[in-house]
């Protein structure tokens, strides 16, 4: 059963494989160029106070390369779904070849399990390799880049990859056994494949592990001048979900050091008013007589009676985030979900091939 | 259930079903099939299309499961195990073969999955039906994919040999040389056989047993020479067939104003000198019983009656 397995899959694994061959063979050129103009540059960069221009053009090296090989790794496990997964069965099921293939000395139930097996195998040993060798290519540029938990990056790293084409694969071939036809088995795994990917991006991975959160005080930048950044994570590798200004009752009033004020404005402003000088967008300042009025040369600034200001009315920024350190956990997990998911699809396969198609 | 299990092992019939049924939907393509074919024959299973052979033979070779009642094959359940599987060869409909293997990998396939793999045999019929073994299966004529399906189906050594309308897309010649080779290869394994067809003439040849399916009913069943000679064509004056004696009974009827003809099964000689008594073909009984079941089914339809179906007309031996 094996080799019937290997001959019937051959053209499609050879293609498969051959790719990804040429693809490590662009990448073993090219990675160690990566790796080199970070050591000799960006990581000497500060010694030569240019860094901005050499992180610049590192981001930008080899461009090509980084811009192909985020979709290649994105449509890498849906391609075994569609290609190897969805015909597996339903083409057997279209020509009729079912009635000689279960009708030999084997039950169809061990003719499935080595098929899915096998071919589920080698279809998470493709995705583990290819994502192997693109997580060493980008891991240069990873140092200076987005956190790595990022969406878009986080799931063309480590192990996670392994797990989407798992699912890719079971779904297509459960696809092809419930439809039927190898051509809308087809179109029902893209759909599926997606669909799976962005819930576990934007509805389970956000979840799965509490963040953590720093809350610190809105700080003013000097007179007249530009409002500070917002509050930066621990580690600048960090995924930050939100960095909001919040209110003494902890309602979000603004983003990133600044606060949404009236006039669809944001910043850190005050007015001068009948009643003393205002924050914009929260209240009336309690530390500052109502007589107070803002001129040119005042020094309510300078003597930090506006941070005050902002300290009593309770306005604080508030940082969420997920640290790099939980990577690993979020892989596994993520990759446990996948795995989980096509292990279900394959027992369910195996029931219906056994059960419903008699 | 009834026989001890030796006593089953030693005599279990080729294929024994018992108030076996399958429904698609609302619609019965076999119902209330009880027959049992006993091993060591070439059993023919003729009826119209869509009478419902197909479906009994798929249910024989475990591709289908029943709806209703049992079906047992060499005394197991179709399918049940590698062992069930291992001791019955099919051929499908339109004998599917993988279009992109050779023919030389479609032996290697059927070594591969079947641990009673005869290859010389194989080997032997493949060299005897000049098939280029580089061939793939994909270009080779209807008549040699029969044959290839054939092939592996015999060299699986099985005790039984299902067949499904094998010849039904051949041309005359391929339909004769594969019959043929079917018998040759009978003759030399001693395998049991289960063949349908829609045409008589092709089963005529080469069975020894025949089940006539109409309607999704079985109609009758026995040896070819048993019902060859318990059914006559009688001839004569025109009368009610209702008056004939016990032990004759009318399978179809048709008169004249002075004369009728009927097709009556018998249990023993005519002795009545007003009929001329001739000997039916096997063509002839088959129709015969294909009318009426026909018929049967048009007096259910108008009647809409929803009662239980009727029972197989078995022919004792």
């Amino acid at each position: 059963m094996i080799q019937l397995t290997w001959r019937q899959i051959r053209a499609q694994a050879l293609v498969a494989y051959g790719l990804l061959a040429v693809i490590a063979v662009v990448l073993a050129i090219t990675g160690p160029k990566v790796a080199h103009f970070y050591d000799a540059y960006v990581a000497t960069c500060a010694a030569h106070s240019d860094c901005g221009t050499v992180q610049n053009a590192f981001l930008h090296y080899q461009h090509v390369v980084q811009a192909a090989l985020g979709p290649i790794l994105l449509v890498l496990p849906v391609l075994f779904g569609m290609f190897w997964g969805a015909p597996l069965i339903a083409r057997e099921l279209e020509t009729g070849t079912f009635r000689l293939a279960w009708t030999q000395s084997l039950t169809r139930g061990r003719w499935l399990a080595v098929k899915l097996g096998l071919l589920g195998l080698a279809a998470m040993a493709a995705a583990g390799l290819l994502s192997l060798m693109v997580t060493w290519w980008f891991s240069p540029l990873d140092r200076m880049n987005l956190s790595r938990l990022t969406p878009g990056v986080f799931d063309e790293r480590g192990i996670v990859p392994i797990g989407y084409a798992a699912f890719a694969f079971a779904f297509g071939v459960t696809a092809g056994v419930v439809i039927r036809r190898t051509v809308p088995a087809m179109a029902a795994t893209i759909v599926a494949y997606v669909g799976a990917r962005l819930a576990a991006t934007y509805g389970i991975r956000p979840y799965l592990f509490a963040p953590l959160r720093i809350t610190s005080a809105l700080q003013l930048g000097g007179p007249n001048g530009p409002s500070p950044p917002g509050l930066g994570a621990p580690n600048p590798a960090d995924w930050v979900l939100s960095s909001n200004t919040i209110n003494a009752a902890g309602r979000v009033i603004g983003q990133n050091g600044a606060i949404n004020m009236p006039g669809g404005n944001q910043g850190i402003g005050f007015q001068s008013g009948s009643n003393g000088i205002s924050l914009g967008g929260v209240g009336r300042c309690p530390n500052i007589p109502a007589s107070a009025k803002i001129r040119p040369g005042s020094n309510l600034g300078r003597s930090g009676a506006l941070q005050t200001c902002i300290d009593r009315l309770g306005v604080r920024q508030e940082l969420v985030y997920q640290p790099i350190s939980r990577f690993w956990d979020y892989q596994w997990c993520e990759l446990a979900i996948f795995l989980g998911a096509a292990a279900v699809l394959a027992a369910f396969c195996l029931w219906w091939v056994r059960r419903r198609l008699a | 259930m009834t026989a001890a299990p030796e006593a089953a092992a030693l005599e279990a019939p080729a294929l024994e079903t018992t108030g076996l049924g399958k429904r698609y939907g609302r619609k019965w393509a076999l119902a209330d099939c009880t027959l049992a074919i006993p091993a060591g024959h070439v059993a023919g299973l003729v009826g119209p299309n869509g009478a419902g052979k197909s479906t009994l033979l798929q249910l024989a070779v475990g591709l289908l499961r029943p709806t209703s009642g049992s079906i047992q094959v060499l005394g197991g359940r179709p399918a049940a195990g590698p062992g069930e599987l291992a001791k019955v060869g099919f051929v499908a409909q339109d004998t599917p073969v993988y279009s992109a293997l050779s023919v030389r990998e479609h032996l290697r396939l059927g070594a591969w999955l079947n641990p009673r793999w005869d290859n010389a045999l194989a080997e032997r019929r493949i060299a005897a039906l000049d098939l280029d073994r580089n061939q793939r299966a994909g270009r080779l004529s209807g008549g040699q994919r029969a044959q290839l399906a054939l092939t592996l189906a015999l060299a699986k050594r099985p005790e039984l040999l299902i067949l499904d309308e094998p010849v039904a897309s051949l041309d005359p010649l391929a339909r004769r040389d594969f019959l043929r080779l079917l018998m040759e290869a009978v003759a030399e394994t001693g395998v049991s056989v289960v063949l349908s067809s829609h045409l008589v003439a092709d089963l005529e040849r080469v069975c020894d047993y025949l089940v006539v399916l109409a309607a999704a009913h079985v109609q009758v069943t026995g040896e070819v020479e048993d019902l060859l000679a318990a059914h006559v064509r009688l001839t004569g004056p025109r009368r009610d067939p209702a008056q004939l004696p016990a032990g004759q009974h009318v399978i179809e009827a048709s008169h004249t104003d002075r004369q009728s003809t009927l097709i009556v099964r018998t249990d023993g000689p005519i002795h009545d000198p007003a009929w001329t008594v001739e000997q039916l073909s096997l063509e002839d009984l088959v129709l015969a019983y294909m009318s009426q079941a026909g018929r049967a089914e048009r007096v259910r339809k108008a009647s809409f009656r929803t009662g239980k179906s009727r029972s197989g007309m078995g022919v004792s031996r």
